[in-house]
């Protein structure tokens, strides 16, 4: 390239031509996220904080914290599902608790960051106008990187800060180590999003990759007892545990971390540099030019199908997981004062491993409820984008087109719990109906929660979603409560604490009939409410 | 039954916005009645009225002699709809919601469907992503198009069409006419209006301002006068029903109402015509005419150039 004849004007740092314009486009990628990620950081950096406090409780002994040591050591499928645990300190025992799962989180919030200013934005053609403009043509995916980057230090600094009191060299480490996760997946998610045409498509790619990499973990982790296995080092998920936070930090593993990102990194520019604005890779397959549906019923399931599926799959594997781990989990919960004081909070004054198996369906009841939440809110969704309106405009009532959405939220759920349970049976391998039935019981509080979704909807479809922080809050609520020792009338708040937590406890059927009761009422009061309405949107 | 739609003083305020303030609207059985206005004038407010999907404040609204509210899916029966802005589902097929709107209607003439769909150029295999504007509008035409419905609501449909695409959608409408459905288009397009529609309503802030048929419309508005007299005009000025008059020497140009159009031919031959043309208003001019009455409430009412400004946005 030649020298411009005009030189340019005098400046203290020389932006590079593809470069131009990432200054601007970044700090407007931390002004529209200023909600979404001082979130994502919170949410990993205090379950990491929380952990020791809650773990001097339950292990506050040397001889506790060894005991524990030798189960997990002694334990596949303990190891499978949360890791190995490399050292006796409460520093270790933190890393290894929460480590996977802080780490899983800083991962889900890199891949959503980076795709949600990539792909998202030359998709819904927001990035057509902005690189229209005095733009660098490597300017977006630069700041949709940097932007995910200044979500991973914030994370890694806000965890080595807030763990320093136990050793600085650990919280650094662990600290690092989840942002170095956060930002390896975030740059795997440059690379998709060059890949799919749709975002969605791009985060469902990278779920995928999120899922396959902890599968991955669990199977090596389960197979060794130190993470050596070749397993675990092919999933960044595995090299957390590898930098060995608070076990004698192997600091060249971070190495490990920027070399991925930078193979990544760079692998995105490539592909970038090679596609044209809106292109992709994958192409969008056609579809058929004529089709079956001819229902609000069969479109509401075709619209569904696919969370449907992603659920049902999560729920058996999480109940084949739960099951299988329930005999080792009663074991070391046995030799645990404290943890048995928690299963008893949640799990009832059951035999340790029947509190385990009711704490686990209570989980994944309060989980199912968010289904039944998004799909109700679905057809809030439908409404608000337009695509409602069409349909109400043909012979369609307005209670036959909801019904197909509601179809889905309610029995939906119950499917989810269903298979839940067959998973835990699998797992377990005894105890089907008692295991089943400890599911379905569970339903009324889902129902409860799902019809005041459909209340909200009904006759305030702008709040709608404050459903989603009803269902938030039963959840954190059974989740964090009893750990927390929260007080009784807290907890009350929740439906599902007033279900019975089978197995092992007796049935009550007043507070199940009531709840569904109450489920009914306010989903009938909710379609009341929308039959009256304008429509929105 | 000799109307399809009979609105009178139809009322609706979202909180303090007043989209309808006692809109009428009549159309006639099997006619093409063009609805006009500038952007919220409330034309999308009414067509919603229209479907039940909006209950009305007060005012009273019939369609095909129904209830829009109360036998709304009755009346869906016999409605095809085509929304402003069209979405579709992502990953749906244009096929797919084609049928699924034909099967919701009772059915879809399957050779209507492919006749369509081989006229507006449209590929059904495509996933509701991949469309653009235009595509997606065209979905929504060959569905509504397809159906064996008496009444058509149109909401701006031919915004995102190209003109070739436009004249298929003309060419259509004419069919339907033709088949003595009714059509309630709403449109920016004059032209547009101009050649389909057999009567127009013209809205503004949610009231009716002007219906009735091109020709009544035009009876009450002026006429463009252009003229190169013998000599400088006399006495033009005075006469009533004159406006924007402008002279330049002998040649003289100016704007008559209907009434007064004898009276100035005679003054204009009175000084002698050496050439002279005259223009019937055209619906942009009418339509301007009102919308510009934005612009010459609130503003002091004398420069054309500022209503202009006022109308164009």
């Amino acid at each position: 390239m030649t020298a411009p004849a005009v030189p340019a004007a005098p400046r203290a740092i020389r932006v590079p031509r593809q470069l131009v314009g990432t200054g601007t486009l970044l700090r407007f990628a931390l002004r529209r996220d200023r909600l979404f990620l001082p979130a994502w950081v919170a949410v990993p950096a205090l379950i990491v904080l929380a952990t020791p406090g809650a773990l001097d409780g339950l292990y506050g002994t040397a001889s506790a914290r060894a005991s524990l040591f030798h189960q997990v050591a002694a334990n596949p499928s303990f190891r499978a599902l949360i890791g190995p645990l490399h050292g006796t300190s409460t520093g270790a025992l933190t890393a290894w608790r929460v480590g996977v799962y802080a780490a899983a989180l800083a991962a889900a919030a890199g891949l959503l960051v980076v795709v949600r200013h990539t792909r998202d934005e030359e998709e819904s053609g927001r990035q057509e106008l902005i690189s229209s403009g005095a733009v660098g043509r490597r300017a977006a995916l630069t700041s949709a990187l940097l932007t995910a980057l200044v979500a991973d230090a914030a994370l890694a600094l806000l965890v080595t800060a807030g763990l320093a009191a136990r050793g600085v060299a650990g919280a650094l480490a662990l600290g690092l180590g989840l942002g170095a996760t956060g930002l390896v997946f975030g740059s795997a998610a440059a690379v998709v999003a060059q890949l799919t045409e749709s975002a969605r498509a791009a985060r469902g790619l990278t779920a995928a990759l999120l899922g396959a990499a902890f599968a991955l973990r669990a199977a090596g982790d389960a197979t060794t007892p130190d993470g050596s296995s070749a397993a675990t080092w092919l999933s960044p998920l595995g090299w957390l545990e590898n930098l060995r936070p608070y076990a004698r930090e192997r600091w060249w593993v971070l190495g490990l971390f920027a070399a991925a990102v930078a193979v990544q990194t760079a692998a995105a520019y490539a592909l970038a540099g090679r596609r044209d604005l809106g292109a992709s890779f994958l192409p969008t397959r056609p579809g058929p030019a004529a089709g079956r549906l001819g229902t609000a019923g069969a479109l509401a399931g075709r619209l569904h199908r696919g969370s449907l599926l992603g659920w049902s799959a999560a729920f058996l594997a999480a109940g084949i997981v739960y099951g299988s781990l329930t005999d080792s989990v009663a074991g070391i919960v046995q030799d645990s004062a404290g943890a048995r004081a928690i299963f008893r909070r949640t799990g009832g004054p059951a035999a340790p491993a029947d509190a385990f198996l009711a704490s686990m369906t209570g989980m994944l009841a309060m989980l199912a409820a968010l289904f039944a939440v998004a799909s109700v809110l679905r057809a809030h969704t439908e409404e608000t984008s337009g695509r409602a309106e069409p349909l109400l405009a043909a012979p369609l009532g307005r209670l036959r087109w909801a019904a197909g959405h509601l179809t889905v939220a309610f029995a939906g759920s119950a499917l989810l719990m269903v298979v839940a349970g067959l998973g835990l049976t699998a797992g377990y391998g005894a105890r089907p109906a008692a295991l089943l039935g400890a599911c379905l019981v569970r339903l009324p509080a889902v129902w409860a929660v799902g019809g005041l979704a459909v209340l909200l909807y009904g006759w305030a479809p702008r709040y709608a979603r404050v459903a989603w922080a009803v269902a938030l809050a039963a959840l954190l609520t059974g989740w964090v409560g009893p750990a927390l020792d929260a007080p009784r009338a807290v907890l009350d708040l929740s439906p599902f604490t007033h279900l019975p937590p089978l197995p092992g406890a007796p049935v009550q059927w007043p507070p199940v009939l009531a709840l569904t009761a109450l489920a009914a009422l306010l989903t009938g009061a909710g379609l009341v409410g929308l039959r009256r309405r304008d429509l929105t949107g | 039954m000799t109307t399809a739609i009979t609105v009178t003083g139809l009322r609706k305020s979202f909180g303090r916005t007043r989209a309808l303030d006692g809109l009428d609207l009549t159309v006639r059985t099997g006619e093409v009645h063009g609805f006009l206005g500038p952007n919220g004038a409330g034309k999308s407010t009414t067509l919603r009225v229209l479907l039940g999907l909006l209950r009305a404040d007060s005012g009273s609204a019939r369609v095909l002699d129904l209830d829009p509210w109360r036998d709304a899916v009755r009346a869906h029966r016999r409605i095809g709809y085509v929304p402003g802005d069209v979405a579709l589902w992502r990953d749906l097929s244009g096929g797919e919601v084609i049928d699924l709107y034909g099967r919701l209607r009772g059915g879809l003439d399957t050779r209507r469907r492919a006749d369509l769909i081989e006229r507006f150029a449209l590929d059904p295999t495509r996933r509701g992503h991949t469309y653009s504007k235009g595509n997606r509008q065209k979905v929504a035409l060959v569905a509504a198009f397809a159906s064996d419905v008496d009444l058509l609501l149109l909401d701006e449909p031919t915004s995102g069409l190209d003109p070739l695409m436009e004249e298929v959608f003309r060419h259509c409408v004419r069919e339907e006419r033709d088949r003595g459905r009714t059509v309630l288009l709403s449109s920016h397009l004059l032209s547009e209006v101009e050649e389909l529609c057999d009567r127009v309503s013209i809205v503004r802030a949610g009231r009716t301002v002007e219906s009735g048929t091109l020709t009544e419309l035009r009876h009450l508005t002026r006429t463009s006068v252009t003229a190169e007299l013998a000599g400088p005009p006399q006495g033009l000025d005075l006469l009533p029903g004159i406006h924007d008059l402008d002279v330049r020497g002998d040649r003289v140009r100016f704007q008559v109402d209907a009434a007064g159009l004898g009276a100035a031919l005679r003054a204009l031959t009175a000084t002698g015509v050496r050439s002279l043309t005259s223009t019937p208003p055209t619906l942009e001019e009418l339509f301007l005419r009102h919308y510009r009455q934005d612009g010459t409430d609130t503003g002091t009412g004398t420069g054309t150039g500022d209503d202009r400004t006022a109308a164009a946005r």
